[in-house]
């Protein structure tokens, strides 16, 4: 499975540009030629230069260094967003999906509620309730996508538990919590691969709406939305501010996207054998 | 003689059905109607009918994982279905072990053949309470269905399908049972390995001193395996043969018509006494 992966160019470009962003970002003090925070309000919207390869802002600091920090709270909180949605709806899902019964109705109307709000709706209503804040944004974004998780996972799930090896494990006395981790997760776990990759491209640009929108991260920590909300106000005059942060949001979403089709091209059973 | 190691009495078994004639209609469907059954020690008795007449779901009931609306299965003398202490239920899970038909699913894809096994060693640590050596373990019962100790670092997938079916095998011997339950062990293999595989059911029978419960549609696998077989239709026992060598002699016009749709024009009363060895000689070929 990971040959087949290894083997598609798309796959290994996207893996590497979100590995280059990732270290871009981890390595940010190192790689970035300015401090993000200096303002030289003389020098603003200067144009690419040795000092500035991407030119100024309209307080005069460097674009680059801001693009490499706000990698941090994109990529990072993105990420974080996505292991607390896939923790919490495997555990539901799971649940639900292996114990059936009484447990599986309750969780899966919960479900049902979570999935009648528009998404959107409920996360600027979770941060207007809670304050303004990026924890918020990314509770929010936790507690609206949960659900869509719990219900995929415990298709899954219902789909293993009536295989042999589980009916086997159970018939011998193997306990639940053994059967769960080391029979269930594994199986499930590539076809989990494949929504989580598709699902940090939506993280993504989740927190980067909210931070535009500003909702999410707060000036003046850089962070690509907020660079775009900050550009909109110049995008008549110096509609360049707009470019950089743009394109970067659409490269790392689109790699993130490709990822996931990749991934699933590389899981499905009749592609191997071609 | 002890009493039978697995008795059950008066099984009955029934699922919702899934197209109700009205919103919220409580209609069921009858899958088991009343079945009582004994397995002597080191006896194989043979549970056989066509497909639909509950013989799958009479397996679940007795390895554990269906529990019935009515009847009670014993494992010497302890309901399985029963609340028990520790020990008991310990006892219970390490007495009966099944082997299913589709070898295809029966193993977790994921998992090497060292660690198929190792599952059931790791429930057998749990009961006796102490460390084995899994490694030697793994190659023993290995060495008992027949493979090299070198196939424990292989995958499902790179095995073939007698050899898949023997790592079943394998996986259910692991946990030291007395009953093997086989629910058409042998059904998904072609005929010659389903020979090789009834040959070392019947050699390990021998030396481990297993009793049998062997649930199948096909009759000829069960003359050549079974002492005493059961005719299941429709979610009853219809008829018991105590003895395979007078199979010929059952007279329930259902079970008349399973035989004679196998063994084809010509069966009278009492020509059943080289049964058997027909049977063997047939399946050999």
């Amino acid at each position: 499975m990971l040959q087949q992966l290894f083997k598609n160019p798309v796959a290994l470009l996207c893996m590497g540009i979100v590995l280059l962003t990732a270290l871009l970002g981890i390595f940010a003090p190192l790689v970035a030629p300015n401090d993000p925070y200096a303002n030289d309000i003389l020098n603003k919207f200067a144009g690419p230069s040795w000092q500035f390869p991407l030119g100024t802002d309209q307080l005069g600091r460097c674009v680059f260094s801001r693009m490499l920090y706000g990698i941090r709270p994109t990529l990072f909180l993105s990420l974080l967003t996505m292991l607390g949605t896939i923790g919490l709806g495997v555990v539901m899902g799971i649940t639900a999906g292996y114990f059936r019964g009484t447990v599986d109705e309750i969780i899966m109307r919960v479900v049902d509620v979570m999935l009648s709000f528009p998404s959107q709706i409920i996360i600027l209503a979770v941060v207007a309730l809670l304050g303004v804040d990026i924890r918020n944004v990314v509770i929010a974004s936790i507690f609206i996508k949960w659900a869509w998780y719990a219900r995929m996972i415990r298709t899954a799930t219902i789909k293993y538990t009536n295989m042999n090896f589980v009916l086997f494990s159970r018939s011998i006395g193997s306990g639940n919590f053994y059967i769960l981790t080391r029979h269930m997760l594994p199986c499930i776990a590539a076809e989990l691969a494949v929504l989580a990759s598709l699902d940090t491209g939506w993280a993504i640009l989740n927190i980067s709406t909210l931070s535009f929108l500003g909702l999410g991260v707060q000036a003046p920590t850089p962070e690509w939305g907020a660079m775009l909300n900050e550009a909109k106000n110049v995008m008549v005059s110096n509609p360049e501010q707009m470019i950089v942060p743009g394109i970067a949001v659409v490269v790392l979403v689109g790699a993130f996207n490709m990822l996931g089709d990749c991934l699933r091209d590389a899981l499905d059973p009749k592609a191997v054998r071609q | 003689m002890k009493g039978p190691i697995l008795t059950a009495t008066d099984i009955r078994v029934s699922f919702r059905k899934e197209n109700q004639r009205r919103l919220f209609g409580r209609e069921r469907q009858q899958v088991l109607r009343g079945i009582s059954l004994a397995l002597e020690e080191g006896e194989c008795l043979g549970i056989i009918g066509e497909s639909g007449s509950g013989k799958s779901t009479l397996g679940r009931v007795l390895c554990g994982l269906l529990k019935p609306e009515a009847g009670t299965v014993r494992i010497n003398g302890l309901d399985i279905y029963g609340r028990h202490n520790h020990r008991e239920n310990a006892q219970l899970h390490h007495s009966l072990s099944v082997v299913f038909q589709d070898y295809t699913s029966s193993a977790n894809p994921r998992f090497r053949v060292r660690h198929i096994i190792g599952e059931s060693l790791r429930v057998l640590e749990r009961i006796v309470g102490s460390k084995l050596d899994r490694e030697r373990r793994t190659a023993e019962v290995l060495e008992q269905v027949g493979l090299p100790s070198s196939f424990a670092a292989r995958y499902p997938h790179e095995l073939s399908g007698g050899q898949l079916q023997r790592v079943c095998i394998a996986r259910a011997l692991a946990i030291r049972p007395r009953i093997i339950l086989l629910d058409e062990a042998i059904s998904s293999l072609d005929a010659s390995t389903q020979v090789q595989i009834m040959d070392l059911l019947l050699e390990l029978r021998r030396s481990l001193g297993l009793s049998y419960l062997f649930i199948t549609h096909d009759l000829t696998s069960i003359t050549y395996l079974c002492d005493r077989v059961a005719f299941m239709n429709n979610g009853e026992i219809v008829e018991r043969v105590d003895d395979i060598r007078h199979i010929a002699e059952i007279r329930h016009p259902y079970a008349r018509l399973l035989l004679e749709s196998v063994m084809g024009i010509g069966v009278e009363y009492g020509s059943g006494d080289n049964a058997q060895a027909q049977w063997a000689a047939a399946a050999a070929c």
